[in-house]
This record gives C-alpha cells, structure tokens and sequence, in this order.
C-alpha cells in the first residue's frame, strides 16, 4: 500500500476559530500514544465522503513531542473541491478517521543560527509546531505574520500573549505588509528563512531573498497545492494494463487509486516528488501544476506527477 | 602551471569550481600564493567597494596587484593561523547576503570552508577555485596530527612519524584528507616517494 503508514484516530475535539477556520484534535482510537513528529510536519487525512475517497494533506500544529493528541486547523475553501467542507460540515467529534504517520517536508534546519518564519493566512499552523519545538531548546526565532484582518488572524492571540517580542502581525485591511528587504537586510549570518503561504508571498520570498544574495539552502519554503479540476482525459497505465477515465473533479492520482493501481505518494500536493511518474507516449499537452519537477523536465514531456498534473489531447501512457 | 585538472575519484574528494561574481550585500575573498590569480579575474569595481580580501602571499608577489582592486578592506599576513583570528572576525561581524569566495591550495579553502560553515553558511553556497600548489593538508588517522603542504606519497607523519598513505577520503570537519600507515603489516615495507598525482 502506498503512502505513510496509516494511525486510526478518533475525533476528541472540535474548535471553530472564526469565520473560515476551525481546528481538529485526534487521539489514537485504540488508546495508545501517537509517534513524536518534527516541527512542520504534516498528516494526510483520509475522509470518507460518500462514494469518494479523499486524502487531504494537513500540517500537525500541536507540540511536536506531545503524544497524547494531534491537532490540525482546516481553513474552509468554499471554491474548493470539497475536502476542507466535508471536514467543517460532517466531521463530528466521537467520529472514527484514518489518517497518516507525520512527514515532513518542511523541517528546520537545525544548523541554522536563526530562524526567520513568514506565514501568510492559514500557513501559520507549520510554524505553530515549530515554534513549539524550538522554544524547548531556547531557539532563536522570530515570526512575521500576514492576515487578511483582525477577525480572521487565527491564532494571533495566542502568538502575541506567549511570544510577545518574537511575533510581528500584518492585517491587509489596514494596509499593513511586511517590509520584505528591510526584514531580510541586516539578518545574522546563519538566518534560515521559511515561507509558508499563498504561492505568491511564496515566490515573492524566493526572488527578494535571491536578489539579496541568500543561499538557497537557506530559504524554505512549503505550499499544498489541491488538484484543480479540469476538462476529463483518458490514461493508459502499461504496467497495470488497464485504460482509466480521469474525471472532471479527480486527480490523475485519484483516478488510478479508485481503479485500484498502487501508485506511490507522500504529499499529495505536488512538492515531495514521490509520485513521479515516466510518460512512456503522449500525443497533447500536459498542464504541469507542481513544483517538484525542474522547468526542463516539464518540457520534456517525459514526467508527470500525477497527484496535481493534468493533460488534454488524445493519447498518454504512462509507466504505472 | 597554477591550474590543474584534478583526476575523478571518489564521492569524498572536494571538487572546485571557478569563482564568479554573485549579488551580495559583502564579499569575503579569501586566498593563498596563486589564489591571487583568481580573484583578479573575478574581481569587480562594483564587488570591490563591498569587499574584504584576506590573502596569506606564501612567497608569491601578487600583493600589490590585490591592493591595486581598491577592496574596502585588505589584509595579508605569513600563515593561515596567523590569520585565522581575523577570518573569524570578519564572519562574527558578517550578516545574511554575504558572499564567501575560496581560492589557492586545498588546505586553504578547506580550512576557510570550515570557518565559513562554522559561521552558518550552507557549504553548498560556498564558492571554491584551486590554483596553485596540489600540496594536500593531511590528518594521520592514528596520532590525529595534521601535516600541513603534503606533496608525496607516502609521506611520514610530522607527529608521530609514521609512513602515511595519501588517502582521497576527505574530511570537511577537519579540512583534510586521510593518512593511513602504509606499512603496518610489514614494517619498513615503504614503497619510494613519488608525487600524489604522478
């Protein structure tokens, strides 16, 4: 079976924070203590909604070496594909779910001399845990938080009570943003900055940190990307033998699953690069949405990673 | 000849690259004997008003063409320990957007490596260029001396004078390669001296 190996939790608690974001505690069904995990870890939630199967990716946002519970907070995508409204709407708590050992894609960096977190809306909960975990070692962190107001700044009570000098918020309602080269000038040597936010703060961090000479190596960044919905196409998979149907509102990835092929995956949302897959014909165009592959190899037409890409034309087989 | 193409070897063995200019809120340029060479093809006006050049001459004269690059800051001094203090220093006082270029023997960059990773920076994302001497800094695995300028092998352990084998297994943590005793089942069994690439 592909993925992470799978923990049967049980829904203990449920908190809606305001308008869009409510958060979940898990505990193990069978009484049992959780694994410790690492700050910016995440866990795929697998959701039974109806005859479809979903499996959502969620960064762990409760004390990284507490056992006991596993909290995750789920922002409502009303345009979205329906994951994060099944999770608002029918999620009950004493509800059994399944959901994956932590993975992490988004760890610190522990050589770091300072850490430097940006968070943009719902992309705070990485750094909750983090934070956690930093703070039982006298870490030295400094946090900038973008939200769109002060009704929706999740968690930013929380933050300025416990961490009063190390958290700087931003409301865009009142036309406050973060002063980018000014933050990133002037930073000790050994500053480690992580980004975790909408793909354009993302992008923004990458070019400003790059254009002010930081290695890559010290610029992080983590973005779940769902899979969009797009126009259906037709795959055959050579080594499983069989002709699927990709659906308007299913990922490639989705697709085999429900027709029972074993593809391989860890994120689901096109960053950790387990779902790789070699294009063996295609006749078309490929939509590449994730950020795994190198712009070349996207070009190439010999990769397709099937958990966010999608394809429109006549023929694709692919090494699966 | 102050380039030369090393041999492919092991996963271990450091590979340089040649130095280009990068963005940078400073550039730390540090360099030995004909390390020299490679920053005057790499230097810039515009990366000179921000640089700081630490060179250590080993009987080269390229003093006064260094100095001629008008860099905010330069120093030269006799030794790599002598300069070693001012090495650290300069990444102390060092903030994000600095940009470190290595240059000369292996033994030089290798320790100024260890500095620059001491002080935070990604070894990846610092830049490296061999010219000059292929004269190795070498640790005896046995007594852990280190035996600075090895230019054959074997060669005898300036510590505790053992024939030592110059191994390619290289250690970032300690900017030298491995000596290994090359006659420890036969003693006296010493093949003859010859250079390391030879």
């Amino acid at each position: 079976m592909s993925g992470a190996e799978k923990i049967a939790v049980t829904v203990t608690d449920i908190v809606p924070l305001n308008a869009l974001v409510t958060r979940f505690e898990f505990k193990r069904a069978d009484g049992g203590l959780l694994p410790t995990f690492s700050g910016g870890a995440h866990t795929v939630v697998e959701m039974e909604d109806g005859a479809i199967t979903r499996l959502n990716p969620y960064s762990l946002m409760s004390d990284p070496m507490d056992q006991t519970a596993y909290t995750i907070s789920v922002r409502r995508d009303d345009e979205g594909r329906g994951g994060s409204m099944f999770m608002h709407q029918s999620v009950k708590v004493g509800d059994e779910m399944t959901i994956s050992y932590p993975v992490n894609l988004f760890s610190l960096d522990l050589r770091a001399k300072k850490h430097l977190f940006l968070a943009g809306g719902i992309g705070i909960t990485p750094f909750l845990a983090q934070i956690k975990q930093l703070e039982r070692f006298n870490g030295n962190w400094e946090l900038h938080y973008a939200c769109r107001s002060e009704a929706l700044g999740s968690y930013v009570d929380e933050l300025t009570s416990h961490h009063p000098n190390e958290t700087h918020i931003y409301y865009d309602d009142q036309n406050q943003a973060i002063d980018l080269v000014n933050l990133l000038d002037g930073q000790p040597l050994g500053t480690h900055v992580y980004v975790c936010g909408p793909k354009g703060m993302i992008e923004w961090v990458r070019k400003t940190a790059d254009g002010e000479g930081w290695p890559r190596e010290a610029v992080h960044y983590e973005e779940f990307l769902a899979p969009q919905p797009g126009k259906p196409f037709e795959v055959k998979l050579a080594v499983s033998n069989k002709v699927i149907q990709v659906g308007e509102q299913e990922s490639l990835l989705e697709a085999m699953e429900r027709e029972g092929v074993d593809a391989p995956y860890l994120c689901r949302g096109g960053a950790c690069g387990q779902c790789e897959t070699r294009v063996i014909d295609y006749t078309g165009n490929f939509i590449h949405r994730d950020h795994w592959l190198e712009d070349d190899e996207h070009a190439s037409g010999e990769k397709i990673m099937p958990c966010v890409s999608r394809f429109e034309g006549k023929t694709l087989v692919l090494d699966r | 000849m102050t380039k030369f193409t090393f041999p492919e070897s092991i996963r271990s063995r450091p590979v340089y690259g040649t130095l280009e200019a990068r963005k940078g809120a400073a550039h730390l340029l540090i360099a030995d004997a004909h390390g020299a060479e490679a920053i005057l093809d790499v230097a810039t006006p515009e990366m000179m008003a921000k640089a700081h050049i630490i060179y250590i001459p080993k009987g080269e004269a390229f003093e006064g063409k260094l100095r001629a690059l008008k860099p905010a800051q330069f120093y030269a001094g006799p030794s790599y320990e002598a300069a070693e203090s001012r090495i650290q220093k300069a990444f102390e006082d060092a903030k994000m957007g600095l940009q470190v270029y290595l240059t000369g023997t292996e033994g030089l960059m290798g320790q100024a490596q260890h500095a620059a990773m001491q002080a935070g920076i990604p070894h990846t994302a610092i830049q490296t260029e061999h010219r000059g001497s292929v004269a190795r800094r070498m640790q005896c695995v046995h007594c852990k001396g280190i035996t600075e300028d090895v230019e054959t092998d074997p060669f005898v352990c300036a510590h505790c004078g053992l024939n030592l084998f110059v191994r390619d297994h290289y250690s970032r943590r300690l900017a030298a390669y491995q000596g290994v005793c090359i006659d420890a089942e036969d003693p006296g069994n010493v093949p003859e001296a010859k250079g390391i690439y030879e």
